[in-house]
Order: structure tokens, then C-alpha cells, then sequence
């Protein structure tokens, strides 16, 4: 029973308002944050990470692992940092002897059943209980018992479970139950034996965004079986990037290795996604990685064949070709995957060449999935990144919700034919036959390029600069993660050469300066320029006022 | 003689009627005053009860000891949610017996101080949370809580007075940790029975995040005698400090144990020699553990002297807890009992915090590689590192009740432990060589 007597009564009922911020000292530091701050959180601005890990910003705080515990002056025992607010003049220590030797203490606990299978396990070079151990554990272990073993369990979903890497920190259970609202997995038995399990056998089948439970597990205890064994962490590139499965525009990274993405994670905005993202958009990287690619500019020759020829070559042709058909009706058609300035650049070339029609066609889902305890956050029904960049631009969506028809009239277009991007799956080799002149602006060669004049290679947005803008509205940048096979180049700066051409205007060298003219000429996008727009991005402005998302973190 | 042993030492208040089967039936309770005290109670403001209580100077015997009137204090005085009063009958720690019988023998006498209990802190809703192992105990409060409504003492209006409250006996599954009052709320609720932080504290966010109070089976058993006699007439009992009586539940090696209840301060020599009658066979007293498992262990010179009072067991070197008297004679084997004590908690610990999850079982393990023989004296320095960073470092106090029984036993009985090692055995072990190997 308890042996010692609660150390305080309750706080009593606040009176005057109190000021809104607290001034504490931390190690030494003056702090100012606002009041209600954790301990944890106002160490964070000052660069201090006390370590942790039941904690996680976007979860409730069961304040368990007892691995922040600091030292606060005047208090009896040591308090944990993730739920101790601050308080004026209060006297902080994370790395005073008591704090280190507590953490030591805690860290020995870890591994007393750990198996350390560093060698062997996906989570080693990201691993917060190999980088904690190594940074303040003890020099040698003390360890001698047998340890406990629980095994390995597939968790259904893309998760595998390696329970004795478990550090029972429930942030898996937690994100289940408060995020995605979806209580799959628990906390089965205690003391020791206390092990994480699904209910069912269905585990996390049919769940949208277990997925990220892979992420905030701080070690290899959840592991992703589609990266299982595949890189090792330090030899993977980040790259900040947007996922392009939908239009909620989620900040993600591509971790590469060898040219090749190896894994999606999703970056931290808690205007667009919070930590998180979904299932789909974790998974959807493969296309990036493929092989078949368009690699030189092709030029149909007089026998019907296509030769594969310099850049210079084929723009030139097209140039002369183009302007002997100046002023003929353009049709194009564009993919609501190309970036801001791809879209633009197209738009400007159309308007070049005498104006025309310019539509979309992209795909959606029936429903759009919400993530329950981050609301903001869905995987929306436009399964393509850029829709809303396309709408912007006064291009207009076509075809059914699978994003095949709609192109009659574009397929039997007798003046200039442009397809930027969408790979025409549902056409035949016939389309675009009857055209005075058919370019094939693209990834992949499909059959219906057969009839284009030209075929020019472009990158995909793994392999180029760029930005889509979000469904509300959000323009976003992203990174190239990747090298363009052979010698595609990114749309903006191919369609952009040949605007310069036509109409005289500079060519943009950038992608800021292609984005600095799409702002100039189109007022959707104005105010905003590629600095501006940093990492996470930026609404556009609107009469000098930012249009809010309404979105906001948990 | 009569309920199982009795002495005319005892001072028996919440102790009356205990072997006595008829105690139990609400005619005879009523017969002899039961419910008395409630009636007394509407007679006063809520306020006016915990002056009363406070005045007793009553302290929790659910082990911490803390001031009853002054935590029931703690709770708002106007009410704008509604108030729990929880009593903790989950009673599991190692050697305590004393709440069980005070419900099997007089049930009416605890749902009378829960009565009382939840008018002083403006409480609709009590819920006694019963230890599920207690079956039998179970259904005699499930019985007398049935008559009790039948006769208007529970429920809306009780004897007219205008005050509504309703009590609901829970039964918990079988988990120690369910008796820690923040672990007893989330089991109430529905959830995994585990303790929660504080702040907040319970009287700002307790049961159904409402809020509570929490009080021991015998700290509620103890009001209806102090409403119905008041603060002084408790204090003729006890020390200005440990002022009443209490229960002390005396097991191991003596020749009667069971349920005392002593004026606060009695001796712990004369309990084992007068009251329990003498150590078992003659045999020589070598321990004692005055307050159940989790305080530490005194030896028979430190036992000999204590008082057994909050103070005075601090002063002998331990604490009262919830005095569950264990007495050990020179035949017990300190080492095996300690490592038991230990293997409890580690089965106990309810897993959330690393030092009791991890570090429980790890102590555990130590224990038993030296029980077995294959320690080191350097495992005596481990252990008392690893149940020192035990302590204070965790949610509940469970953590800190593993560092008492062994961090004691090391220093009072380091030798035996030492006779335990490797190095001491390794002489009188010959090594087993197989036959036909050099
Ligand atoms: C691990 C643990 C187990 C406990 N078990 C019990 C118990 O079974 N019964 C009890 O009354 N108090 C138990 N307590 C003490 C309670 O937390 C609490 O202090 C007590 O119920 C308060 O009542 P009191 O003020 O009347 O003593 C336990 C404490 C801990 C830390
Ligand atoms: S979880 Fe971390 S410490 Fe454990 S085996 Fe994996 S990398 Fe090593
Ligand atoms: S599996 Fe990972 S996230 Fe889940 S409790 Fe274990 S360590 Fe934490
Ligand atoms: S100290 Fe032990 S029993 Fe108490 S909450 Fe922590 S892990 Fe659970």
C-alpha cells in the first residue's frame, strides 16, 4: 500500500488572470513561452531535447516511459517533462548529474530485455534507443539474466511487430485510438509481460493510416514490410517533397538510395498533415522508380517511324512547324500531376500559338477518408496533386471518374494537339491522326503517341523542382529526389523554351523564375515567390491578405 | 475465546461483532446503534462532519496515512459536477487481512461510513470497489447493501432526510495495482487498471473525471464511531499524532495470529508475546515486517523496541503502511522471502513505467540467481542501485516498494546473502565431472 503521502492538495480554483507568458530558467538559459508550455516543449525552443519517448506532440502524454524526468528546483522528486507545465522562476535542470544519472538509470531498464539486433534491425541510424544509449547510457551493460522473448508478429497492414524491440511506449495504441480513431491494438497482460497485440486476426487490415505507426514507433519494434530489410538508414537521401496520391498536398520526404525511392515518410506541417499521412500515399512511390522511359525527343519521320534526335533538333522542327500553323485552334490536354510552372508553361504556349481549349482529366474516389482525431487531414476524392493548380488556371476537368473519355473532340482535332502528362490509356494508336500537328509531351510512351509529330521527354516531380497547389488552395514546393533518365527535362523548361520562341518573352532558367512568371500573369497565384514559400508552403495572396486554410494542429 | 483469537488487550471499535454472524443482519445492526451515527450526521452541515472527522485526528489505513478530515476537505464546497466517494476495498497486499473481515463480519457498519463519508464531501455515488478474489465477502455486502436499500438507509431520500445516495459494490478482477486509487478509477471506468499522473489530483479530476475521494475499507469503518462519539472520545486512544485505534493483521510464526485491533503506539514486543501468544514452537523471533510488504524489514533487536504508531515504526526504521504484522523466526530463509516479496511486485507492476516495469523483474531475477546459489557480492551493489533508481521515479508508488524489502534485507542480513553466493559454495559444491571426461 502506499508508503508515501501525496505530496500537495489540489491546486486551487485560478483567480486574477493570470499574464500569458512564463519567464523560467532552463539549464542556466532564460526562457519566455507562453503560459501552459510543458517543460519539454519550452526546453525545444531553446534547441535542449530532453529525451523521451511516450511523448509525442501529436498524442495525450501518459507521461510513462520515464525518461524525461528533470530535475526542478524546490520539487521533491524529479518531474517529468512532458506534462510539467512551466511556472514563473522556475529552476530547470536536464543535464544536471541527478537528470543524466535518472536517464542513465532508465536506459539500463530498456535494455535489460532489449535483444540489440542493431545489425539486423530497419530502425538502427534512426533509432532513438540506440542514440540515447549511445549518447548517456552506461559505458558497460549489467546485464546477465536470459532475457524475455516475445517473438515476431505480422500486424496485418503493412506492419511487422518485433516485440522485443518494444520499448512499451503506446504511441502505436495511442495513434490508434485518438488519431485515426480505429482501436486496433492494445496492451495485452502487464509488468513485464505487458506485449502490444491486435484484437483480431484482421489486426490493421482495412485500416487507412496505420502506416504511421511505424513512424512515431521511436525503435524497430514496427516495421514496415515494404521496406523491410531493404536500405539501411544512413545510406538514405531525404528529400522534401508532396505526395502526389491526392489533393490534400500531405509534406512528405522521398528517402532514396541509388537513385531509386526506396520509401516515403511523411515531414511535419501541421497545416496540411500534422506528423502523419495515409496508407495510399505511403505506398505510392513505385511509379516513380520505373524504367520505361521516354529518354531523347522522338521526331516522326516521313515513313512513319520515329528517330530519336537532339533537343535542339526537335524543338527547332517543331518551332518552324508550330509557326506555320500559328493561329490554327490549340486543344490540349494536361494531367492534373504537373506542377504550377508545367501547367503554366503549357498555358502560355497554348496562348502563344493563338489560344485554345485546355482540359484535365483525373481520377477520383467516391469517398474522401478523414483522419478522425486531425480532421483537417483526409485523403481527398481528387487522387491527383495539382487539380486545384489546373482549375486556377482556367483549364477544366473532363472525362469520367476513373479519368478515361471525354477526349472525342480533342482526338479528332484537325489543327494543333497538345498532351502534357496524361498517359491516354483508354486511346488508340488513331488518336490525334487527324491533326496538323500532334505533341506528345510525357513520362512513358503509349501507343496513342503514335500519331504525335513530336514526342518530347519530360521529368516527373520526383526528378524536378516544382509546386502543386493543395485542394485549399496551399501552393507547396518540392524537391528533386531523383536524376532524369536520358534527356528528359522538367515541362516548364522545355514548353517555356518554345514560348520564348514564339512570343519573344525571356526563358525562364529556373523554377522560381517559372514560378515568378506564373505569379506575374495569373493573380491565383500572386504574392508569393519560391522563398516565400520555404518548405511548408504558403496561401496565396489575395488583396494582400492571406486566404486561410482554416487549418490547424492538434 | 471466540472469533478465531481474541485478547483483552484489544481496544475494539470497528472490530465489534467480528465472529459474531448475526452483526451481519441490518435488524441487529440497527439493534445496536447501526445507523445511528448517519442519522447524526444529516443532523449537521457536511462541513460540520469533516470538523468532526478532523478533529479525531483519523489518518488513512489504507497505508499512506494521510489526515482523513483534511483530504475530505479537499473537495469543493459547492458542488458544479457531480462527487464520487470511492472506498478501496481491493485490499492485496501481502500480509493484510483486515478490510475482508470488516466486511464479512459487520458490511453495514462500512456502507454507514461510506454513507457518511459521501454526505461530508456532497457525494450522490459511492462505489465500493471489492477485491474479486473476495467472493464470499462479495455476496454479504451485496446482501446487506440489498437490505439496506429495502429499509430506506440507501438510495433517494434516505430516512427522510432529504438526501439521496446510491452505493454500487464493484467486484475488481484480481490486480494488485487495482487498490492504487488512481489504477482503482481507471478500472472503475472500464479501462486497464492503470494509475494515472497527478496532478490533477483526485479531488480536482478523480472517477469519471469527477471530482473523487478515495478512503480505506477500515478509514470509513472508523467515522460512524467518531460521528456518533466525536473527535475526543477517538482520542483516547493513540498518540497526539497517531491518535485511534487499529487493526493490526498479525501472520507468520507466532502461535495466534489474526486481526487485533490495538490502541495506536501498542508495543510491537507485547503484540507478538501477549497478544499473539509467543513465537511458534519457542522458536527466537529474527524479523518482523511491521506494515505489509512494501516497508522495510526490522530485525528482532529493532522489532523488540518499536512502537507500533506512524512515528514509532519510522523510529524503529520502517513504516506502519497498513500494519499487516509479518513475524519471521530464526527458521525463515530471508533471502527466499524477500525474493517472494519481490517476484510479487514484479508480477504486480502494471507495466507503464520503465523503472517498475523493467526493473521489478530484473530485481526479481537477481533474487533468484542468488537464492539458487549463483550470485556475486557485486549483485548486492546492483541491487541496491537498481531498487534505489526505483524509487521516486514513477507514476505510482509500486516502484518504490520493491527498494524497502530488499534494500533493507541487504543491509540487515547482508550475511545470509553472502552465504548464498557462488564463492561461498563453491568449496562445499563438488562440480558433477561425467564420467570418461578429464
Ligand atoms: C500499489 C498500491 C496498492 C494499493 N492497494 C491498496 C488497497 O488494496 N487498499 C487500500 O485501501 N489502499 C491501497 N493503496 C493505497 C491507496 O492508493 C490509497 O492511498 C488509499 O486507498 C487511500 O485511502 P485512505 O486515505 O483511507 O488510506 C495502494 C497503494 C498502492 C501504491
Ligand atoms: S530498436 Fe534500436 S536499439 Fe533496438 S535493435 Fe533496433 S536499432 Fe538496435
Ligand atoms: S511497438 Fe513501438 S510504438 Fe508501439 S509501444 Fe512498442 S515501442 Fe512504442
Ligand atoms: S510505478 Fe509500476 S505499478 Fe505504478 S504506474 Fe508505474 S508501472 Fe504501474
Amino acid at each position: 500500500m502506499s508508503t508515501t503521502p501525496p505530496t500537495s492538495a489540489p491546486t486551487a480554483a485560478p483567480s486574477a488572470p493570470a499574464p500569458a507568458t512564463v519567464t523560467l530558467t532552463i539549464d542556466g538559459q532564460t526562457v519566455t513561452v507562453p503560459k501552459g508550455t510543458t517543460i519539454l516543449e519550452a526546453a525545444k525552443t531553446i534547441g535542449t531535447k530532453v529525451p523521451h519517448y511516450c511523448y509525442h506532440p501529436g498524442l495525450s502524454s501518459p507521461a510513462m516511459c520515464r525518461l524525461c524526468l528533470v530535475e526542478v528546483e524546490g520539487a521533491p522528486k524529479p518531474q517529468p517533462g512532458c506534462v510539467t507545465t512551466v511556472a514563473d522562476n522556475q529552476v530547470v535542470r536536464t543535464v544536471s548529474d541527478k537528470a543524466l544519472g535518472n536517464r542513465q538509470g532508465v536506459l539500463e531498464f530498456y535494455l535489460v530485455n532489449h535483444p540489440l539486433d542493431c545489425p539486423i534491425c530497419d530502425m538502427s541510424g534512426e533509432c532513438d534507443l540506440q542514440n540515447y544509449v549511445h549518447a548517456e547510457g552506461r559505458e558497460h551493460g549489467r546485464g546477465v539474466e536470459p532475457k524475455r522473448v516475445f517473438g515476431r508478429d505480422d500486424f496485418g497492414g503493412d506492419v511487422l511487430f518485433y516485440g522485443d524491440r518494444c520499448v512499451m511506449c503506446t504511441r502505436c495504441v495511442r495513434f490508434m485510438s485518438e488519431v485515426e480513431k480505429d482501436e486496433r491494438l492494445t496492451v495485452v497482460e502487464r509488468g513485464n509481460r505487458s506485449v502490444i497485440d491486435t484484437f483480431f486476426d484482421e489486426g490493421l487490415d482495412g485500416t487507412h493510416w496505420s502506416g504511421n505507426i511505424v513512424d512515431i514507433c521511436p525503435v524497430g519494434a514496427l516495421v514496415s514490410k515494404a521496406f523491410l530489410h531493404k536500405a539501411r538508414a544512413w545510406d538514405l537521401e531525404h528529400t522534401p517533397s508532396v505526395c502526389a496520391s491526392c489533393s490534400q498536398g500531405c509534406n512528405v520526404e522521398l528517402h532514396t538510395r541509388d537513385n531509386v525511392v526506396q520509401r516515403v515518410k511523411p515531414r511535419e506541417n501541421l497545416d496540411v498533415n500534422g506528423w502523419w499521412m495515409c496508407d495510399y500515399g505511403r505506398a505510392d512511390y513505385e511509379w516513380m522508380n520505373e524504367g520505361d522511359r521516354i529518354e531523347a525527343p522522338l521526331v516522326r519521320q516521313a515513313d512513319g517511324s520515329s528517330k530519336a534526335v537532339a533537343w535542339k533538333e526537335a524543338l527547332g522542327g517543331l518551332l518552324a512547324r508550330a509557326k506555320e500553323l500559328q493561329g490554327r485552334p490549340v486543344k490540349a490536354v494536361v494531367s492534373a500531376r504537373a506542377s504550377n510552372e508545367d501547367l503554366g508553361a503549357l498555358a502560355e504556349l497554348v496562348g502563344a500559338l493563338g489560344g485554345g481549349e485546355i482540359v484535365y482529366r483525373s481520377p477520383r474516389s467516391a469517398e474522401e477518408i478523414v483522419l478522425q482525431g486531425f480532421p483537417t487531414l483526409a485523403r481527398r476524392k481528387d487522387l491527383a496533386p495539382n487539380v486545384k493548380g489546373a482549375e486556377l488556371l482556367g483549364m477544366h476537368r473532363v472525362g469520367a471518374d476513373d479519368a478515361t473519355g471525354g477526349l472525342d473532340k480533342v482526338r479528332a482535332h484537325d489543327g494543333i494537339v497538345v498532351v502534357l502528362g496524361d498517359a491516354l490509356a483508354d486511346q488508340d494508336e488513331r488518336f490525334g491522326a487527324s491533326a496538323a500537328l500532334y505533341v506528345y509531351v510525357g513520362t512513358q510512351l503509349p501507343v496513342a503517341a503514335r500519331a504525335a509529330h513530336v514526342v518530347l521527354p519530360v521529368t516527373t516531380h520526383a526528378e524536378q523542382e516544382g509546386t502543386f497547389t493543395n485542394h485549399a488552395g496551399r501552393v507547396q514546393r518540392f524537391w528533386p529526389a531523383l536524376t532524369a533518365p536520358g534527356m528528359a527535362r522538367p515541362a516548364w523548361l522545355v514548353l517555356g523554351a518554345l514560348v520564348g520562341e514564339l512570343s519573344g518573352e525571356a526563358v525562364p532558367r529556373t523554377a522560381a523564375d517559372a514560378y515568378a512568371a506564373l505569379a506575374e500573369a495569373v493573380p491565383a497565384f500572386g504574392g508569393l515567390a519560391y522563398p516565400k514559400l520555404g518548405a511548408r508552403g504558403a496561401l496565396p495572396m489575395i488583396s494582400g491578405a492571406a486566404v486561410s486554410s482554416g487549418a490547424k494542429g492538434a | 475465546m471466540a472469533y478465531p483469537y481474541v485478547s483483552d488487550k484489544e481496544a475494539r471499535v470497528v472490530s465489534q461483532g467480528f465472529g459474531d454472524p448475526k452483526q451481519r443482519r441490518i435488524d441487529t445492526y440497527v439493534e445496536r446503534g447501526g445507523y445511528g451515527a448517519l442519522k447524526k450526521a444529516f443532523g449537521l452541515s457536511p462541513d460540520a462532519v469533516v470538523d468532526v472527522v478532523k478533529a479525531s485526528g483519523l489518518r488513512g489505513r489504507g497505508g499512506a496515512g494521510f489526515p482523513t478530515g483534511v483530504k475530505w476537505s479537499f473537495m469543493p464546497k459547492q458542488p458544479t459536477k457531480p462527487h464520487y466517494l470511492l472506498c478501496n476495498a481491493d485490499e492485496s497486499e501481502p500480509g493484510t487481512f483486515k478490510d475482508r473481515e470488516l466486511m464479512r463480519w459487520n458490511p453495514h457498519q462500512l456502507i454507514e461510513g461510506c454513507l457518511i463519508g459521501a454526505y461530508a464531501i456532497r457525494a450522490k455515488h459511492v462505489y465500493i470497489y471489492c477485491r474479486g478474489e473476495f467472493f464470499e465477502t462479495n455476496q454479504v455486502l451485496a446482501r446487506a447493501l440489498e437490505d439496506a436499500y429495502a429499509k430506506g438507509y440507501v438510495g433517494k431520500n434516505i430516512l427522510g432526510s432529504g438526501n439521496d445516495i446510491d452505493v454500487t459494490v464493484h467486484q475488481g478482477a484480481g490486480a494488485y495495482i487495482c487498490g492504487e486509487e488512481t489504477g482503482l478509477m481507471s478500472s472503475l471506468e472500464g479501462r486497464r487498471g492503470l494509475p494515472r499522473v497527478k496532478p490533477p489530483f483526485p479531488a480536482a479530476y478523480g472517477a469519471f473525471g469527477m471530482p473523487t475521494t478515495i478512503n480505506n475499507v477500515e478509514t470509513l469503518c472508523a467515522v460512524p464511531h467518531i460521528v456518533a462519539n466525536g473527535g475526543d472520545w477517538y482520542r483516547q486512544w493513540g498518540s497526539e499524532k497517531s491518535p485511534g485505534t487499529k487493526l493490526f493483521c498479525v501472520s507468520g510464526h507466532v502461535n495466534k495470529p489474526g486481526n487485533y485491533e490495538l490502541p495506536l503506539g501498542f508495543p510491537l514486543a507485547s503484540l507478538i508475546e501477549d497478544v499473539c501468544g509467543g513465537m511458534r514452537d519457542g522458536n527466537s523471533l529474527k524479523a518482523v515486517i511491521p506494515g505489509g510488504s512494501s516497508v522495510p524489514i526490522l530485525n528482532a533487536e529493532e522489532a523488540m523496541s518499536c512502537k507500533l504508531d506512524y512515528e514509532g515504526c519510522v523510529t524503529a526504521g520502517s513504516m506502519l503502511g497498513c500494519a499487516s504484522v509479518i513475524v519471521m523466526d530464526h527458521t525463515t530463509d530471508i533471502v527466499k522471502a524477500v525474493r517472494r516479496m519481490v517476484d510479487f511486485y514484479a508480477h504486480e507492476s502494471c507495466g507503464q513505467c520503465t523503472p517498475c516495469r523493467e526493473g521489478s523483474s530484473w530485481t526479481a531475477q537477481i533474487m533468484r540467481r542468488i537464492e539458487d546459489g549463483d550470485g556475486t557480492e557485486a549483485d548486492l551493489d546492483t541491487l541496491m542501485q537498481i531498487t534505489q533508481q526505483m524509487v521516486g521515479t514513477t507514476i505510482c508508488v509500486l516502484s518504490d516498494s520493491v527498494a524497502p524489502p530488499v534494500q533493507s534485507s541487504i543491509k540487515k542480513f547482508r550475511g545470509e546473502y553472502l552465504a548464498r553466493m557462488k564463492a561461498a559454495r563453491s568449496t562445499e559444491v563438488p562440480v558433477a565431472v561425467p564420467a570418461g571426461v578429464a
